[in-house]
């Protein structure tokens, strides 16, 4: 194997893959450098003040922070229980033959453009939330969640088409989690009397890191989302709990108003922005795949160690 | 039975149901969804709109032929970029797979896939536009191309991964050198699943907006130049739904109908392929 043309081989493959690991490096960099105007002059009262004034030249990032995370959080909330089911549905529960059917259709909902949902949302979904703001029981809408004036776009949009687009993605890796998890766990379960719902906890329970990793790698994408937020969120930067308040993400500043910025300081506070996604979103998937693949390996070892001696029994 | 099995029982029944109910919660937007696109957009489908240049406020008719092309330069430009790159860093991973480097690799392709669509659009804008003072096509295909880049790496890697170990020893033992093993051997009999990668890559690029709102911007006129801003079907039905014309409106239903049925012929084109290539490889 030591003979040169392997060697070229590898060195020709492997600039290829160096390829990758310098893009993501020059992201890194270039945003780092793109930024540095708005980092050196605002320092850290960029994320601690609330004020966007490009025109005055004032900028603070902090309110697309809390929308980003705001939104995030609450789309997690609705997302998981239903993303848990449907992987819990799939993997232990429905008939083999409906499996197929059923996983094309929630990879389906991952597939459709989030330009789509953004048109749906804005033309559909936004005017129905705000038939249902107008009607609201003027008794609830004292509390915070639920003040303000209806405007239909807002928080509660955006969290519920955040919710639809990241169930897929929690769905499917929590069913591949799910999937490690011996056969002989759930037997054992049941073969001590367990209910389904005990067995199937069981199952959760040991599963429950790789479980925590799909529900961060769902968070990572909700992160990041840009059209169908931008679309229907509101682009208000204003720190609000009400899920009625159009509230700003970071995504959604950079994707209203980067074509716009024409001064040289307001685009290096935009790409600060970015930056900070960037880092965001690059440290919550690391964790969650660490979380994903620090389960996934243990149960293959395991899954490894029970088929052997079978084998060899049977032969 | 006691009445503590029997309660038991009942909360195993009551947690069964909810996870089929949450089966139904999920596909009930995704029947929405597609319900709105398809009874909305097929009405301003017509021969017009693949044919038409748009027209301005209160002229009725016109269509996207600029941005359907250009949605098509801007993809096959992509594809160009990501997918040699895609394929050979992928056959990198899987033939050096367990060193140092390899993980590395798979680690920067991770990333770069969990990268938000709009920050890549930054970079590319640092990159690629600002040096030459110009919205180009081009930028806008090197942004897919860079989305396309670990879809493609990471399916070619694992379809790789699967290919029996014996057809490429059998090569290497007929004498054939590490390159030619892996390039007439090894990626052939891994073909068809690589394809299907790439055309599920190219569905997912095809109905990325974000990326190109300032990389490849948008052109009211029609354009080829590699050089010039570009048009392209999501940013003009990003651009029409958020007008506040009815008739825009139209258009960006169809719009978003065309870019639902690109996906959807993908998904089911390759959905029949991996089905076939599950039953090659359980006969």
């Amino acid at each position: 194997m030591k003979r040169p043309e392997n060697l070229g081989f590898r060195l020709g493959t492997g600039f290829f893959g160096l390829v990758l690991v310098v893009i993501v490096v020059a992201i890194g960099v270039e945003l780092f450098r793109q930024s540095w105007l708005s980092i050196q002059k605002f320092g850290f009262n960029f994320w601690r003040t609330d004020i966007w004034d490009p025109v005055a030249g004032q900028f603070g990032a902090r309110p697309f922070i809390w929308g980003t995370l705001y939104s995030s959080v609450l789309a997690l909330l609705i997302s998981t229980p239903i993303a848990l089911g449907i992987a819990i549905f799939i993997s232990e529960l429905c008939p083999d033959r409906l499996k197929p059917p059923l996983v094309f259709l929630t990879e389906l909902l991952a597939a459709i453009p989030s330009i789509v949902y953004g048109v749906w949302g804005y033309l559909v979904l936004v005017p129905a939330i705000r038939a249902i703001e107008v009607a609201f029981p003027p008794a609830l809408k004292t509390l915070p969640f639920f003040s303000g004036p209806p405007f239909g776009l807002g928080m509660l949009a955006a969290a519920l088409i955040l919710a639809v687009m990241v169930i897929p993605f929690s769905s499917s890796v929590a069913r591949e989690v799910l999937k490690s998890v011996p056969v002989a766990q759930r037997e054992g379960a049941y073969a001590l009397g367990a209910t389904r719902l005990e067995a199937i906890m069981a199952a959760l329970f040991y599963a429950r890191t790789g479980i925590v990793g799909a529900v961060m790698l769902g968070f990572g994408r909700a992160l990041g989302e840009t059209m169908a937020v931008t679309m229907v969120i509101g682009n208000t930067p204003r720190i609000a709990v009400s899920l009625f308040a159009p509230q700003y993400t970071m995504a959604a500043v950079l994707a209203n108003e980067f074509s716009e910025a024409a001064d040289n300081l307001y685009l290096s506070a935009l790409i600060e922005i970015g930056l900070v996604l960037f880092v965001i979103t690059l440290i919550v998937n690391s964790l969650s795949r660490l979380l994903i693949w620090s389960m996934a390996r243990p149960a293959r070892e395991s899954a490894a160690n029970v088929v052997v001696p079978a084998a060899e029994s049977a032969a | 039975m006691t009445f503590t099995n029997r309660r038991r029982k009942f909360f195993s029944s009551v947690f069964v149901a909810f996870c089929a109910a949450s089966v139904l919660v999920a596909l009930v937007p995704l029947a929405f969804v597609l319900f709105f696109v398809v009874s909305q957009g097929i009405q301003a489908l017509n021969f017009n709109f693949f044919t038409k240049l748009p027209v301005p406020v209160g002229e009725q008719g016109g269509g996207m032929v600029n941005s359907i092309v250009g949605s098509l330069i801007l993809v096959s430009l992509g594809g160009l970029f990501a997918v040699p790159i895609g394929i050979v860093s992928g056959i990198y991973m899987s033939e050096y797979a367990g060193t140092r480097f390899a993980s590395l690799v798979r680690f920067a392709a991770d990333t770069l896939n969990g990268v938000p669509s709009i920050v890549i659009g930054v970079f590319i804008y640092g990159v690629a536009v600002m040096p030459f003072k110009q919205f180009s096509a081009l930028a806008g295909g090197l942004a897919l191309g860079v989305m396309m880049i670990p879809i493609v790496a990471r399916t070619t890697e694992e379809l790789l991964l699967l290919v029996p170990g014996t057809m490429r020893e059998g090569a290497l033992a007929l004498g054939a050198t590490h390159a030619r093993a892996v390039f007439t051997v090894v990626v052939p009999s891994a073909a068809q699943g690589i394809i299907t990668g790439i055309v599920l890559a190219v569905a997912r690029i095809a109905g990325e907006t974000a990326p190109l709102l300032f990389t490849a911007l948008n052109n009211r006129f029609f354009s080829t130049s590699l050089t010039q801003p570009i048009s392209s079907l999501t940013v003009q039905v990003y651009n029409y739904a958020e007008s506040p014309y009815q008739d825009w409106h139209r258009q960006a239903w169809a719009g978003a109908l065309v870019l639902v049925i690109i996906v959807l012929t993908c998904s089911l084109l390759a959905r029949f392929a991996t089905r076939r290539l599950e039953g090659l490889r359980s006969h």
